[in-house]
């Protein structure tokens, strides 16, 4: 996928006047928010498992080429093959590989962030394949031709109304007196069409939430099923995942998987939550012939051993994003690439660079809400400040945030200069607003002025007063 | 502690030094009615927030070792700010490496430092104040303030105790007010937009004064009020304990 991130601010200016993507945002603001607060009301120890999962990643990232020889150990045990892939191409030329050993026309997908991140659909369909995306929100963006603007919930920024006109005009069969006001019936008609599709693909894609070292076992969480049907129907299922999703036993999944589904959605567990541990087994009624793993770093294990590591135990829940009042703002789309959000905007410059990122970090007030709903634990105020040092240190912030800060410093360290200056700015300040004790320009502050009043100073400052007092009171007081 | 009355080092913070003197003497006022010793060092000016938020950690360790120099051998060191007391004592430790010496020293500083209200509430153990306001207020938590040191229900415990002041829970409370630092001027639609929803919850619940513990909120929440024409007055919650009000609300005109 080609990153927009350097385009940030326009595109959150446009997200700003986009009526449509507002109205649908409103829904994102309450919602998860809600839920979420509640499932860990209900959950006496859900602080405590945070601390066990974060615990559990730090002890597998620790460890993790250790963790993914045993997984790849265990997969091949299971009748299953491991890709190793280090770039985004290498896994799109494996995942093409695969398909056309199949001799595949038809491929049907499981939601995967990890085949937006390294544009997939497009390659596949160059190849001549059909790509079938099977998660509702995912079929809605596919239809529409648009990316992802949230990482559980891809379509959030779409609203009902839109949807089913995007129905009306691309389902060709569906008649016109047909009603699709609301949630179920607009489920329904994508459940029917998307039928026959999971019937004539040859490969089935999916992406992983977990991989188990213990068992060589990928596990996917859905809402809708439609990831089950995905991966078990056709001859060969594909997974793709990046390296950090590993984990080491069965029963660490299961400490993760309890504070998932609650940060994402609020539920205490999802509808499936589906393990796969390689293709069918001759006594098995059903499921894939050829079980194939892509491995796919494109970034990551460059992130072990620096301050970023801990980005790395992220689980794509989303609780950061539902809960960023920047993203409630702008949605997803404004941040330019696959991750939005405060995730996002840590995960998008290690990934791409900070060169073509550096704005999302940036857009934060570090108002740590992110943060503190966070099931890994990750610090992201703290790693985007660490970005925003990256971005000084390689001379990438303006010119003019450099020598404002500098000659800031100049005064900070010198206190009498400092003051001096302040009782001026003050007085003067003080002096232009007059009675009305606000100014409604700024010089050097049309970003404040622009939407805002700013308010006056009262005229002298609390060190000028303080001395005066002191004075008048004298020195044995 | 011993009995005699604790020293503090008053951290204005600039903007209250700057902008809203009457904050920083409403903070001497409480602090030496708890019975404290207030002293303000002139050597003091900023916590260093612009440059430490914007990457530029050189400069962030250049005026905190100044700020550290300038607030140490006090008992306690306390600012009328969450955000910035979050800066000496969240933040402050971190800038330097293990094994410097000025980490020990920040390490130190940290330890004594607290946000005015919690000061007051949870190391001086104030159950109330004894002003009067006859007022319908509500309250904004402040995202340093209550992200990072704990300060939620002290300002309103202390607020409960103001008689005549009626006080209304405003929607969404904890949420960010799109000021943020640097952030309302590097993205001032975005902030715009964030402060508008705010405002929208602030007139929603009915209350006529909004009062909060971080002067740089309440500038942002002030500006946008008045350039809406709102009657809505805004002031640190600090002036309302100290019955210390007779400066014009924030951006209100002066008679």
């Amino acid at each position: 996928m080609q990153s927009q991130s350097h385009a940030f601010k326009e595109r959150s200016s446009a997200a700003l006047q986009d009526v449509q993507l507002q109205k649908a945002l409103a829904n994102v603001k309450t919602g998860f928010i809600d839920k979420r607060a509640a499932a860990a009301a209900a959950l006496p120890e859900f602080d405590a498992l945070r601390d066990a999962a974060r615990d559990i990643k730090n002890h597998t990232l620790a460890h993790l080429d250790l963790y993914l020889e045993r997984y790849e150990e265990k997969v091949i045990a299971s009748g299953g093959t491991v890709h190793w892939c280090a770039t985004a191409a290498d896994a799109r030329d494996a995942v093409a590989q695969i398909c056309r050993s199949a001799g595949a026309k038809t491929v049907t997908k499981g939601k995967s962030m990890i085949s937006e991140e390294i544009g997939l659909n497009d390659h596949l369909e160059a190849e001549g394949l059909t790509v079938v995306e099977t998660d509702l929100g995912e079929y809605i963006i596919q239809l529409r031709k648009e990316p992802p603007s949230h990482i559980i919930a891809p379509a959030v920024h779409v609203t009902r109304e839109q949807v089913e006109a995007d129905f009306r005009s691309h389902h060709k069969t569906l008649p016109d007196d047909r009603k699709l006001d609301e949630a179920e019936l607009l489920v329904a008609e994508a459940r029917e069409m998307l039928r026959q599709r999971y019937l004539e693909a040859d490969v089935g894609i999916t992406g992983a939430n977990f991989l188990i070292a213990e068992t060589g076992t990928s596990v996917i969480v859905t809402n809708e099923g439609n990831g089950d049907l995905t991966q078990s129907l056709p001859k060969v299922h594909v997974v793709i995942a990046s390296l950090e999703k590993i984990v080491p036993t069965l029963e660490d999944t299961c400490t993760i998987l309890r504070v998932l589904a609650r940060s994402a959605t609020g539920q205490e567990f999802s509808s499936y939550t589906t393990f796969s541990t390689g293709p069918r087994r001759a006594e098995d009624p059903d499921g894939p012939e050829a079980y194939h793993v892509i491995l796919l770093d494109n970034g990551r294990s460059a992130m072990l051993g620096t301050e970023f590591e801990e980005m790395l135990r992220c689980i794509r829940c989303g609780a950061c994003m539902n809960h960023c009042p920047v993203y409630h703002a702008v949605g997803g789309h404004a941040y330019g690439w696959v991750y939005p959000g405060p995730m996002g905007a840590v995960l998008t410059p290690s990934l791409i660079g900070v060169e073509k990122a550096g704005q999302l970090p940036n857009a934060s007030t570090f108002c740590g809400r992110c943060e503190s709903v966070c099931p890994m634990r990750i610090p992201l105020p703290k790693l985007m400040r660490h970005w925003r040092e990256r971005e000084f240190e390689k001379h990438l912030s303006p010119a003019a945030v450099r020598s404002g800060l500098s000659a800031w410093r100049f005064f900070a360290t010198r206190p009498r200069l400092y003051h001096l200056g302040g009782r001026i700015a003050a007085a003067m300040m003080a002096r232009l607003a007059g009675r009305k004790g606000r100014l409604k320009s700024l010089l050097l502050g049309g970003g404040w002025t622009k939407h805002r009043d700013f308010p006056a100073p009262e005229g002298k400052t609390f060190q000028q007063l303080w001395a005066e007092r002191q004075r008048s009171e004298g020195p044995a007081s | 502690m011993s009995d005699s009355k604790p020293r503090i080092g008053l951290f204005v913070t600039c903007l209250v030094d700057l902008l809203r003197p009457s904050v920083g003497f409403a903070a001497v006022e409480l602090l030496e009615a708890s019975g404290c010793v207030v002293e303000v060092p002139q050597s003091q000016t900023c916590c260093g927030q612009p440059a430490y938020n914007s990457g530029d950690r050189k400069d962030a360790q250049a005026v905190a070792r100044a700020t550290i120099e300038a607030m140490e051998g006090f008992d306690y060191v306390v600012a009328p700010s969450g955000s910035c007391a979050a800066m000496l004592r969240e933040h402050y430790p971190t800038l330097f490496k293990d094994g410097d010496v000025w980490r020990e020293r920040a390490r130190h500083l940290a330890e004594r430092t607290h946000e005015l209200i919690s000061f007051l509430v949870d190391v001086r153990g104030l159950q109330g104040v004894s002003a009067r306001l006859s007022a319908h207020a509500t309250y904004h938590d402040s995202c340093s303030g209550l992200r990072e040191l704990g300060v939620k229900d002290q300002p309103r415990k202390l607020l409960n105790s103001v008689e005549g002041l009626q006080l209304t829970e405003l929607r969404e409370s904890e949420v960010c007010c799109g000021f943020g630092g640097t952030f309302c001027v590097k993205y001032p639609d975005i902030s715009n937009e964030m402060v508008t929803s705010k405002v929208r919850d602030i007139e929603a619940s009915g209350a006529k004064l909004l009062l909060a513990g971080d002067l740089g909120c309440l500038l942002n929440m002030a500006g946008k009020l008045k350039r809406l024409g709102s009657q809505v007055e805004v002031r640190h919650v600090a002036e309302v304990l100290a019955g210390h009000i007779e400066q014009p609300a924030i951006g209100e005109e002066r008679n």
